[in-house]
């Protein structure tokens, strides 16, 4: 370990299609260099998983390559190498995984496969100081949507929710899709939305009745997608022009007020004061004013990355990591396997 | 010299040792569904087997294929991946020439190497062997074994093609994996002759272009990223 007694430690992703390398000391980033292969993805209107698994291979050196230029760090001084095992695409996951492998064994570093959603938790650690225990998560991605109760981001992570149907983010692709609007959804509905009004009641899955009861923190979204697709398909037919910005305003409410609603009512259920959110959903300008205002209300302090620590990167599996070394956990084995369907509780894998 | 070699292209996952004279390790796992699990505690084996560090190897080769990209891509990233964190450069050694290096001690004359590409396709090319030496007379392809010329499906066959489609190739030899130790000597000897050696991966395919969001996810909570 380095003379600062912190663990310098770096960490790959590679679950879908950014190329992800992080270096932490610590809980402290260094550096966070990221390839995307977003571009490539967008004429398809979503990810295909070859595509990102071949961009992948040929970002890995040359991303690792920049993320030790830019913190100036030399590989020979690594104390451990983290990354993703799962949850993710089979084949992208698989890239990430050798490559951490060939850099411990050339390294002679230990190995640590690690939770993606566990990541995205742990990254606030290096944004916002150690979490609170407990903390709350709300994970919203094109890949994720759900609740977690964080005792210890390293050992205890438990899923108190998620979607039953389509993910939040997804949810943005599909109607971004509808209104004639570029993949991926989510930045441009923001951008759209915001000189539109809230004109449209559209529906809030899971949030009335039997479903409370039974799906108290689980969300679905399958439901308002068809309904804003059947709105704009009836105005079309009627010949009557369509606000896009109203629609976009609108679906937009709908999606933020579930997510807020439930995530402050689980704080509130639980006992927990602190909320933090991650994904790249959390990059949205409007999920991020409503979840001010009703932490505020309910007396819950928000933590939020930066929205390039929000989505999919390799700080987040470093910040993870660097916690597994400072806790003194037994590396991962060499034989580490990616797991395409990871559960959440399992950390480590 | 000591360079490292491995392939993933095949059933095999395969890693060997050579110090310049000859192989001093090899291993192989046979599994063709688990190649990220096998290949790095395979490295590890041949090394301690060797007596070698891996501060001191001095070249590390790896077979590009043709095969299928999932398995392929392990051995890809790991040799590139070894050869950055050492600083060590790569080598690259078309996997079908390995295989028919394998097969030029069996046969003199024309051989076909044609390996699974799945789908109900092979990955294929035409040797000559002249007294040992090695000669590709084909470009990698990847076809239908059925849509092969007669002549050439029925020249001595190395590969799993012959496994997959027996009555398609009719003159078998029992060589059907890429071996780590035949890689390191074709990389040996390339080196030696200053042939360029790219690490491109050999696909022949274009992706396919379906998005994880339409196809049915084995991945809970509707995987898409991020
Ligand atoms: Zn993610």
């Amino acid at each position: 370990m380095s003379d600062s007694g912190q663990p310098l430690v770096l960490g790959i992703e590679t679950s879908c299609d950014e190329t992800g390398v992080g270096i932490v000391r610590g809980e402290t980033l260094l550096v966070d260099a990221i390839a995307s292969s977003v571009d490539e993805h967008a004429r398809f209107g979503g990810v295909v998983p070859e595509v990102a698994s071949r961009a992948h291979l040929e970002a890995m050196v040359p991303t690792l390559e920049r993320a030790c230029a830019e913190a100036g760090v030399r590989l020979a001084d690594l104390d451990a190498v983290a990354v993703t095992s799962g949850p993710g695409l089979a084949g992208a996951l698989m890239v990430g995984v050798a490559a951490a492998k060939a850099l411990s064994v050339g390294l002679g570093v230990p190995l640590y496969g690690v939770n993606h959603l566990a990541s995205h938790v742990a990254v606030d650690i290096v944004e916002h100081g150690p979490l609170p225990s407990p903390t709350m998560a709300l994970l919203v991605s094109g890949g994720h949507s759900s609740l977690l109760l964080v005792p210890d981001v390293t050992a205890d992570i438990q899923p108190l929710g998620a979607t039953i149907d389509d993910a939040a983010g997804e949810a943005f692709d599909k109607v971004a899709r509808v209104l004639g609007l570029p993949f991926p959804g989510g930045p441009h509905i923001d951008r759209v939305a915001r000189d539109g009004e809230v004109t449209i009641d559209f529906p809030r899955g899971l949030t009335t009745g039997r479903d409370l009861e039974r799906h108290r923190f689980d969300f679905s979204f399958s439901g308002l997608k068809t309904a804003v697709a059947r709105w704009v398909e009836l105005r079309q037919r009627a010949g009557e022009s369509v606000s896009v910005a109203d629609v976009a305003a609108s679906f937009q409410e709908a999606v933020v007020d579930v997510l807020t609603r439930k995530a402050v009512d689980a704080c509130r259920t639980h006992g927990v004061d602190h909320l933090q959110i991650g994904g790249g959903v959390a990059a949205n300008s409007r999920l991020r004013a409503m979840a001010q205002s009703r932490c505020e209300a309910a007396g819950v302090e928000l933590r939020v990355p930066r929205p390039g620590l929000c989505t999919d990167n390799g700080a987040m599996v470093a910040a993870l990591g660097a916690q597994m070394v400072m806790r003194g956990r037994t590396p991962s084995g060499l034989d580490l396997p990616a797991d395409s369907s990871m559960p959440v509780t399992e950390i480590q894998a | 010299m000591l360079l490292l070699a491995l392939d993933t292209s095949t059933s095999a996952i395969t890693v060997a040792l050579h110090d310049g004279s000859g192989v001093r390790a090899e291993r192989a796992v046979t599994d063709a569904r688990r190649h990220t699990e096998h290949l790095a505690p395979l490295i590890e084996e041949v090394l301690a087997a060797g007596a070698v560090a891996p501060a001191e190897l001095t070249d590390i080769a790896v077979g590009t294929g043709p095969g299928p990209f999932t398995g392929l891509r392990v051995g890809l990233v790991t040799a590139r991946t070894l050869g950055f964190a050492l600083d060590r450069p790569i080598h690259g050694v078309p996997s079908l020439d390995v295989l028919a290096h394998q097969g030029s001690g069996l046969v003199t004359g024309d051989l076909l190497v044609a390996t699974d590409a799945r789908r109900k396709e092979v990955y294929w090319a035409v040797y000559a062997v002249r007294s040992g030496r090695v000669e590709r007379l084909s470009a990698p392809a990847v076809d239908r074994p059925g849509d092969l010329e007669d002549g050439v499906r029925a020249l001595p066959t190395l590969g799993r093609g012959p496994l997959l489609y027996p009555d398609l190739f009719l003159a078998p030899l029992p060589v059907h994996d890429v071996s780590a130790g035949a890689l390191a000597e074709v990389a040996v000897g390339r080196i030696r002759s200053g042939t360029p050696m790219p690490v491109d991966a050999l696909y022949l395919r274009r992706p396919d272009a379906v998005p994880s969001v339409s196809t049915k996810s084995t991945v809970p909570d509707g995987w898409r990223g991020a």
